[in-house]
């Protein structure tokens, strides 16, 4: 009996979607990136394409108060500094985007004022050339009038932003399609949801090519086996044919710094600093072999990590 | 499983009777529910009978290691993903021991790796294992380790390829069936014949192609060794993963039998094996072993595993009751939520976040989230007030308010009404606690 590998063919293929545009396209960005167009399971080489690989997205927050503190230390002063933080993402850390999450809109926080903000996504802009993400603070209200602006402020530059919610999704669709942008669906570990986040969002005039899903990224610990086994099943449903379901994914996995035992002083667990950077690293790998297109991470340990990884992945087979 | 129609083929289609059913179909349908046993037929061929047998397998193998009650189980798996239904068999980690660096060093690792083990979400998670390898040092270290090793109570990998010396390191553990590593196309039968002799576990590997080691791993069963574990050769992770997915598809969707074995992968200790360590858990390696597992990298990996093997249909609880959140005291808020696992750590780590000390009741819901739970009926403002109770709340408290779940704002008039308490309706997500909890204060 001769062995052979058995293969599987899928119908269906992961929607090609783009971020960020060059000068020739209308925007300012050193190169665009291509997320998806894979018609395969992950890193299923031996059987299916994957013309992109998976891409490492570095969050920018812009304010101090949302990273914690031993995370802060470990990654220096460009914490507190988003022009910083986004131009270091770029030239020494590897990054091939950039997400800058506007926490400190938060009313109950911060509140700093939409004028402020705009202008701080245009300093980003101005300083780093990577294709760029811009997320609201979750504030609905706030948020409808913040990427309002962002989205006027830099038409052209085909920023993905978020998160577009169930409930709160309208404002923010009409920001990206009013200046050529696109736009992150968010869904709460549901498959359902995550579908008519897609249905809600291209009834409302939404291009497919430019959306992302985010399904929730619960990390190592805290639930990862939800995520991991939502993001196989949206694959798979969407590579057997459902072509709602055929929008790239996108997992936030810096949500590995906030799980306490990823830096918790306990010696018996190894150093906090280097166990963070693995637990971050894992949270990451784990989201590409479930099937992410694109992941988010925060520390650049990390991502020089799940680069090597990804890497070895890309190797022979 | 084959059907009951599988089995009514190879039947004697008599129906005698003596199996104490009326036909050979209905014992047929009874074998397939696995409710009866074949040998309850008195007129079944040794063909069929053999044929039953080798059809009523697993697709992958059941492989032991070691003995008693850390007893290592390898395989017996029946998915290609998780969410199918599940995975049942966590991989085994195991620290290798070399003997290049002298048998103190080789047993100072099986200690290391018998002390490496954390209690986590109340699970005990370890390293489960120790590889002995034979590489340049002596023989003779090799078997005075092995000697060390199995008076030990954690399983054993022995690991060379010469079989007269795997013979006698094998020889001192006595039914502690260590798991042999391993037979390759140079050594095939002497090695065959070493496991036989001892009835160990053995290791097919070095092979250059899939299709060699399916060979192998049949001679190996013809020659009377079935407690296999196959391991497939690869040069980077891409290639691992299409290794580890060829064989686990071909056992569990072809039925191909001389792959249905377990699966070991060893990695080294550069960043990359690493990483490869953490596919394996993912993808399809039944067990794993490494030379080295700083802690820092150890403690995700075994956080990874524990989630990969969860079962899906069972979602994970925590323990109803009250929880002190910081050193809570009688003026600290009141909170509650549900039990299922996902809930209650996310909430917890939003209440850690505010630094304010609190105290969290956690409810029975069989493990269901806020809202789920209440639209089943399984929070209700009933079973609140039952928790409240029977934790003496209001005893260990000296104010009488209570936040609770904006998700569930529609239960504060009933629970105010049983309870007495002040009701107050929190966030709708947990991450809008922090500011309510500062300002409630404790």
């Amino acid at each position: 009996m001769v062995f052979e590998v058995p293969k599987e063919k899928f119908p269906g293929r992961i929607r090609e979607v783009a971020l960020g545009a060059t000068k020739d396209e209308g925007g300012t960005r050193r190169a665009k990136l291509v997320a998806g167009g894979s018609n395969g399971l992950p890193f299923h080489g031996f059987e299916s394409e994957a013309p992109h690989k998976p891409i490492i997205v570095m969050d920018v927050v812009d304010t101090v108060r949302a990273v914690p503190e031993a995370l802060a230390n470990s990654m220096g002063p460009v914490v507190g500094n988003p022009v910083e933080w986004a131009k270091r993402c770029e030239s020494e850390w590897g990054a091939d985007a950039v997400v800058l999450k506007l926490q400190s809109a938060n009313p109950e926080e911060e509140n700093r004022s939409v004028e402020q903000l705009t202008a701080l996504v245009k300093d980003v802009l101005s300083a780093c050339s990577l294709p760029m993400m811009v997320y609201g603070c979750g504030f609905e209200e706030k948020d409808a009038k913040l990427m309002e602006s962002v989205s006027n402020a830099t038409k052209g530059e085909r920023l993905f932003i978020g998160l577009a919610e169930e409930k709160a999704f309208k404002s923010l669709a009409a920001a990206s399609m009013a200046n050529g942008h696109g736009i992150v669906a968010f869904s709460n570990l549901d498959i359902n949801l995550a579908k008519q986040m897609n249905i809600l969002l291209m009834d409302f005039g939404v291009k497919p090519e430019n959306i992302i899903m985010d399904p929730l990224m619960a990390a190592l610990g805290m639930g990862l086996e939800y995520s991991y086994s939502v993001v196989e099943r949206l694959r798979q449903g969407a590579l057997t044919g459902d072509t709602v379901l055929q929008m790239p994914i996108i997992c936030d996995c810096s949500c590995a710094w906030n799980v306490p035992e990823a830096l918790e002083e306990d010696l018996s667990k190894g150093r906090a600093e280097l166990r963070g950077i693995y637990w971050e690293a894992m949270t990451a790998y784990a989201a590409v072999v479930a099937g992410a297109d694109m992941v988010i991470m925060r520390h650049p340990s990390s991502v020089a990590k799940l680069r090597e990884a990804l890497a070895d992945l890309g190797g022979g087979a | 499983m084959p059907t009951a129609m599988d089995i009514y083929k190879l039947l004697p289609k008599k129906n005698c009777g003596e199996c104490k059913f009326p036909t050979c179909l209905a014992f047929a349908m009874q074998l397939a529910n696995q409710k009866v046993a074949l040998e309850a037929c008195p007129y079944v061929s040794s063909e069929a009978k053999a044929a039953l047998e080798e059809s009523g397998a697993p697709p992958i193998r059941l492989v032991t290691v070691g003995s008693g009650e850390r007893m290592a189980k390898l395989g017996d798996e029946t998915q290609l993903f998780r969410h199918d239904k599940t995975f049942y068999h966590p991989t085994v980690l195991g620290l290798i021991a070399d003997d290049s660096e002298g048998l103190g060093a080789m047993k100072a690792k099986v200690e290391a790796a018998k002390a490496m083990s954390f209690e986590r979400v109340g699970q005990m998670v370890r390293v489960d294992s120790v590889a002995l390898r034979h590489s340049t040092g002596s023989p003779g270290d090799f078997v005075d380790a092995a000697k060390h090793a199995a008076a030990q109570d954690l399983p054993v990998v022995l690991m060379t390829d010469d079989p007269a010396l795997m013979a006698e390191a094998a020889r001192v553990f006595e039914g502690k069936r260590p798991l042999l590593y391993r037979a390759t196309p140079q050594n095939m039968d002497a090695m065959v014949a070493a496991a036989k002799g001892c009835a160990c576990p053995l290791v097919i590997g070095g092979t250059g192609s899939l299709d060699e080691l399916s060979q192998l791993a049949d001679k190996a069963k013809k020659a009377g060794v079935q407690d296999l574990v196959l391991e497939p050769n690869f040069k980077s992770a891409g290639q691992m993963f299409a290794e580890m997915t060829a064989i686990r598809r071909a056992a569990i969707k072809k039925k191909f039998r001389p792959l249905g074995y377990p699966t070991v992968s060893v990695l080294g200790k550069s960043p990359s094996g690493q990483m490869r360590a953490a596919l394996g858990v993912m993808k399809y390696s039944s067990m794993v072993l490494m030379e080295d597992m700083p802690r820092e990298f150890l403690y995700p990996l075994l956080a990874l595993r524990q989630n990969i093997f969860t079962d899906p249909q069972v979602p994970i609880q925590v323990k109803p009751g009250v929880y002190s959140v910081g050193e809570a005291t009688d003026k600290s808020p009141l909170l509650f939520t549900t039990n299922f696992s996902l809930t209650y750590f996310t909430v917890r780590a939003d209440i850690e976040k505010s630094r304010v000390p609190v105290w969290l009741l956690v409810v029975d819901t069989e493990g269901q989230s806020v809202m789920t739970a209440f639209a089943a009926g399984k929070l209700t403002p009933e079973s609140v007030a039952k928790a409240i109770e029977t934790e003496k709340l209001k005893e260990k408290r000296s104010r009488d308010d209570i936040i609770i779940p904006g998700m569930v704002s529609r239960m504060s008039g009933k629970l105010n009404e049983l309870t007495n308490m002040k009701v107050v309706v929190g966030p709708r997500e947990s991450t809008g606690l922090s500011k309510l909890l500062k300002n409630l204060g404790g």
